[in-house]
């Protein structure tokens, strides 16, 4: 198959065409215009909606309009935005509407700055909006890898009912590289006969989150929860790379894992037997992947583009068994390879 | 002795055969049924989706039999929206308090009228937010007594009411504005012309359409719903001028 040099933005947006979503909700921020800049000129094309938002907010509730009409939809933002769209995913989470949400990071607090980040984990992961729920979080640390887990997303969120969300940086969203799009078969999916269509030869069909009676919403939060319970269960991925006869284990996922792939390759020339445990989908999180390694390896060193939030999921895996160690940058700052390795090498020289 | 009788009144197909939740004197049970009696009129039950968010207004999806959102706080624009771009053979339109639709949904329902979005909105103007309990409400008049403005709202401390049928009829994506009540029978009348035509301009595809109804809300006003319903002609009236402020170009 042909090979097309794009950008990670790019490259998201057609994977999302070629997976059948034929509407996009969204406004501009950067570092991820290029997606609905790339949506608004190719959606016409095919007959689909491209449509700017006034805001995120809006852009959030039109999906969850959409999605409740039972039409594949997506939107993009970053972290500032993602954050104005907090409540609308809860209310999509509440109603059980499958959409693709997409977040390119960037630095935060506050504006923060344009530069790649990893500091949403928690937002992305332990929920963001208000109440019970969790999107189904995928992690991608290539271009191509990026393609496949969008086109793959919008059978997940089918599947599950469920906001499903791809967790990238500013460095993979700006990133060129080659990707094919290659056509993935689809599960069977459910049937949407809850979709608002026009009641037409079949009852009245209502989207709704409110449950104002309180047993009512405990026995719907439980059926949520099945669902989560189920994506525990059936949906973890993650990536062991050369950690058979590791004596030490590097824990990143994106475009850090990425940079610790160069690192290893270091450490390894060095005589340091370095691997990596890499989660493709960081919720739900890999615990079960991280206790099995925990029991051959003492040492663990997890990088990060923020201060530490994926370190908390690492050490819950973990269970106390092994030594952690956290080498993060933050503000926008890319951890490079050498730093990498030096601070692999000051692990391994510590007594554990 | 045998007699034959006509039925010449009867409860509309859509509106289901519920008791409602509101209050006594409350406008929302008319304003509702006036949607189910225009929606059975138009003969599209089986293609109207209606969006009802946060507020009094909320409850609309257990008394009306079509497809319905329950939406977030002032977000239904939006959402009628999404519903209506991405299936645009139905009718959308969106049922909406005053807190929603001229407080924390002012950006959603400015944007959807200026994009011309074809929808319908039925925003009902009761002056006070009615579910929470009777707070200040952006429409609240000044000099009103509510739990958030004790002593009478004051230009001062609150600034002034917000007449959103007038402002939504500057754009130029707004194609049938108007505003009404349901305080008496002749008002009702004219309410409910007003909410066919809001629905045939949604039909025809010309454009965005809203009708604000003047509501009495009895139990916030602290009156009773005779008085409820004389205060919407004494007080509202005079700063919320009923009529139409604009019709489809065709039509002028």
């Amino acid at each position: 198959m042909e090979k097309k040099f794009m950008t990670g933005n790019e490259a998201i947006a057609e994977a999302a065409i070629q997976a059948g979503c034929q509407h996009f909700f969204g406004y501009p921020i950067t570092p991820q215009s290029e997606i609905p800049e790339y949506m608004s000129k190719r959606l016409p094309e095919i007959g689909g909606i491209y449509l700017q938002a006034e805001s995120e907010v809006a852009a959030i509730n039109m999906l969850f309009g959409a999605a409740g009409a039972g039409v594949r939809v997506m939107t993009s933002s970053s972290s500032p935005g993602i954050s104005l769209m907090q409540e609308g995913i809860s209310y999509i989470a509440g109603a059980q509407l499958p959409c693709v949400i997409v977040n390119i990071m960037r630095g935060g607090p506050g504006l923060g700055g344009i530069q790649p980040s990893q500091s949403d984990y928690f937002q992305a992961t332990k929920g963001g909006g208000h109440g019970d729920y969790h999107m189904l979080v995928l992690a991608p640390h290539t271009v191509q890898e990026a393609v496949s887990l969008t086109m793959e997303a919008f059978d997940l969120a089918d599947t599950y009912r469920n906001p499903v969300m791809i967790l990238g940086d500013g460095y993979m969203g700006q990133m060129m590289e080659p990707v094919e799009f290659y056509k993935t078969s689809s599960p069977n999916l459910p049937p949407k006969d809850w979709a608002l269509t026009g009641a037409k030869g079949r009852s009245a069909n209502l989207v709704k989150s409110l449950y104002l009676d309180p047993e009512a919403l405990e026995k719907h939060n439980l059926e949520i929860n099945r669902k989560i319970q189920k994506m525990r269960k059936d949906e973890v991925r993650v990536e062991n790379y050369q950690t058979d006869d590791a004596e030490v284990i590097i824990a990143a996922y994106g475009t850090v894992a990425r940079i610790c792939k160069t690192a290893i390759k270091v450490l390894r020339d060095k005589g340091i037997k370095a691997g990596m445990i890499r989660p493709i989908t960081v919720f739900p999180f890999p615990y079960n992947d991280f206790e099995k390694l925990a029991d051959k390896m003492r040492k663990f060193l997890v990088v990060e583009m923020s201060l530490g939030q994926m370190i908390e999921d690492v050490k819950l895996g973990l269970c106390g068994k092994a030594q952690i160690s956290f080498y993060g940058r933050t503000g926008g700052m890319v951890p490079s390879y050498d730093e990498i390795v030096t601070e692999t090498e000051k692990l391994v020289k510590e007594v554990g | 002795m045998q007699m034959d009788f006509e039925k010449i009144f009867e409860r509309p197909k859509t509106l289901r055969p519920v008791a409602t939740h509101y209050c006594p004197g409350c406008g929302h049970g008319i304003a509702g049924r006036l949607v189910a009696e225009v929606i059975d009129e138009l003969n599209v039950s089986e293609r109207a989706v209606g969006v009802a968010p946060v507020g009094c207004s909320v409850l609309l999806y257990n008394y009306l039999e079509i497809d319905m959102y329950e939406a977030a706080h002032g977000r239904a624009p939006a959402v009628a929206t999404g519903c209506k771009r991405v299936r645009p053979d139905l009718v959308v339109f969106t049922y909406q308090g005053d807190g929603d639709f001229a407080s924390i949904g002012i950006a959603e329902a400015v944007h959807a009228a200026a994009r011309g979005e074809k929808i319908s909105t039925i925003f009902i103007n009761n002056a006070i937010y009615g579910m929470t309990g009777g707070q200040m409400a952006p429409t609240t008049l000044i000099g009103q007594k509510t739990t958030t403005s004790p002593i009478g709202r004051t230009s001062e401390r609150a600034g002034f009411p917000i007449r959103m049928a007038e402002l939504l009829a500057t754009l130029d994506g707004a194609a049938y504005i108007a505003r009404v009540a349901v305080n008496s029978p002749k008002h009702i009348i004219k309410a409910r012309r007003a909410v066919k035509k809001a629905f045939e301009t949604q039909i025809k595809g010309l454009g965005y359409s809203m009708v604000e109804i003047l509501s009495p809300c009895p139990t916030d006003w602290r009156m009773t719903p005779i008085e409820a319903a004389k205060w919407v002609e004494e007080k509202m009236m005079p700063y919320y001028p009923l009529g139409e402020f604009k019709v489809p170009q065709k039509e002028k």
